[in-house]
């Protein structure tokens, strides 16, 4: 237990909360890179999930996209990028696009293939247009799995961050990596208690908002019928579960 | 090209590394993902427990994680157990809500049959939930499998041998055919336990082939006749 109260009087000493190589400062950065590459990510991935979902075009090919990138060990990824384009912030924020784009893609898309066929049939007997039918029948029923694409990517894209701090650049990994490199455990386990508190509270925070942003009817019909949901792919909790069919 | 040659036993080596631990997470997530699976899919509160915790586990990046069990675990920094420990970790996370939606995947009137015609709790279980829900807990394990070939690489980080060693090393030397060689391994290593999982839930469990091609022939005469 020593260990940990040391990496706790390191995270709660004054001297090592501000200044340009403070937790405050790594902490802006780490989300600086989250945050820039979810939104590029969410920009290229949900239209493009939605896309297919709807048409049903293309969907082996995102079938295999994201099962290829759940392959693609991402360590090697990065340190082969950055390899190519020199380091900075722009390779790094290209590699965790890279990462996050699969599972919004897999999220938008299961969740719009996982709507009712006789609901979407419905909506288009009273005659709904099929972009009225996608923004007002198919999103809101696919919006806890659209919703778990975002989670788990995000989640994916704080812990691959963190290598960042390997590459030169900050980050709350960077802690981690400069405890390892000068064999200062104090150092790297206040880095990684730092990261995990991160990745815990980022969680939370989507955990709230997607209660706020799922219908009320969608998400009272996945607690009332647990039966129903318990396909392959779980619903419940709204985490896209590696969509086991897909590989 | 040359160089996957010249280093061939390097290469060989640290794929035998990769596949020596990455076996263990993968086996360890099964068994454990099955009591627990068959707990949280009996009772509502052990599977919210378990599935919170689960998700809560999972959500914590892997690199944070070897790092940190050491000091939980009394275990040195560069020991091998670190990682697979954390491996294990994250497999029974992924297992358990695998297994939980397999049990329920069951269908209620095949549950009522058998005990009808006389099978115990426990025979039940295993002769009928348990095939029953072979398929959906061997789409989970592929997702497993395949994850912990990838994040086990991380794991060289702190300095534990895997495949992952090539990314580094050939980061610090500047020569990305090194770290090329090192993904298309990792890839053949995850391409190879997920080919060899599919075969064993086809020898074990022959009747989910059958199925499909039922299904299939029914949907094609309801087209037809629609």
């Amino acid at each position: 237990m020593n260990l940990f109260l040391d990496a706790l009087n390191f995270m709660f000493d004054p001297a090592n909360l501000t200044g340009a190589n403070g937790i405050l400062s790594r902490l802006v950065d780490h989300l600086w890179y989250t945050g820039l590459s979810m939104a590029v990510a969410v920009v290229i991935g949900i239209p493009l999930g939605l896309l297919v979902g709807h048409t049903g075009r293309g969907r082996n090919a995102v079938v295999a996209v994201s099962s290829a990138a759940r392959a693609l060990p991402t360590l090697g990824l990065i340190f082969l990028i950055i390899l190519y384009t020199g380091l900075g912030v722009g390779p790094l924020i290209v590699v965790l696009v890279i990462l996050a784009v699969p599972p919004l893609l897999a999220g938008a898309y299961s969740g719009l293939e996982a709507v009712n066929r006789s609901t979407i049939d419905a909506a288009r007997a009273i005659g709904m247009t099929e972009w009225q039918i996608l923004f007002k029948v198919e999103m809101p029923l696919a919006m806890p799995l659209i919703f778990g694409g975002i989670r788990s990517a995000t989640l994916q894209v704080i812990a691959t961050a963190t290598i960042a701090g390997y590459v030169g650049l900050t980050g709350l990994g960077r802690f981690l990596i400069e405890g390892l490199a000068l064999r200062d455990y104090k150092l790297a386990l206040a880095g990684a208690i730092l990261v995990i508190a991160l990745a815990l509270c980022v969680d939370t925070i989507l955990a709230l908002a997607q209660r706020l942003v799922i219908p009320h009817g969608v998400a009272r019909g996945l607690t009332r019928h647990p039966d129903e949901s318990a396909a392959p792919t779980p619903r419940q909790h709204g985490r896209v579960s590696p969509a086991p069919s897909n590989l | 090209m040359l160089w996957l040659w010249d280093n061939l036993d390097l290469v060989l080596g640290l794929t035998a590394d990769h596949v020596r631990l990455s076996i263990i997470p993968i086996v360890v997530g099964f068994i454990v993902c099955i009591p627990f699976g068959w707990l949280a899919n009996r009772y509502t509160v052990a599977r919210t427990i378990l599935l919170t915790l689960g998700g809560v586990l999972f959500s914590i990046p892997s690199l944070a994680l070897f790092v940190t069990l050491p000091a939980l675990l009394g275990t040195r920094i560069l020991d091998e157990a670190n990682v697979v420990v954390a491996l294990c970790i994250y497999a029974i996370a992924v297992m358990v809500r695998g297994a939980a939606d397999a049990f329920s995947s069951v269908s209620r009137d095949v549950i009522s049959s058998s005990t009808a015609v006389g099978f115990s709790a426990v025979s039940r279980f295993w002769t009928v939930e348990f095939p029953l829900a072979g398929p959906v807990l061997l789409a989970s394990l592929r997702v497993v499998s395949v994850s912990t070939v990838s994040l086990l690489s991380v794991g060289s980080l702190i300095g534990v041998q895997s495949l992952g060693y090539l990314f580094i090393n050939g980061y610090q030397r500047d020569f990305p055919e090194e770290i090329l060689i090192g993904i298309v391994f990792t890839v053949i290593v995850a391409v190879l336990f997920d080919t060899i999982l599919v075969l064993v839930g086809r020898l074990l469990m022959p009747w989910t082939r059958a199925t499909r091609r039922r299904r299939w022939v029914t949907s094609a005469t309801a087209s037809v006749s629609a």
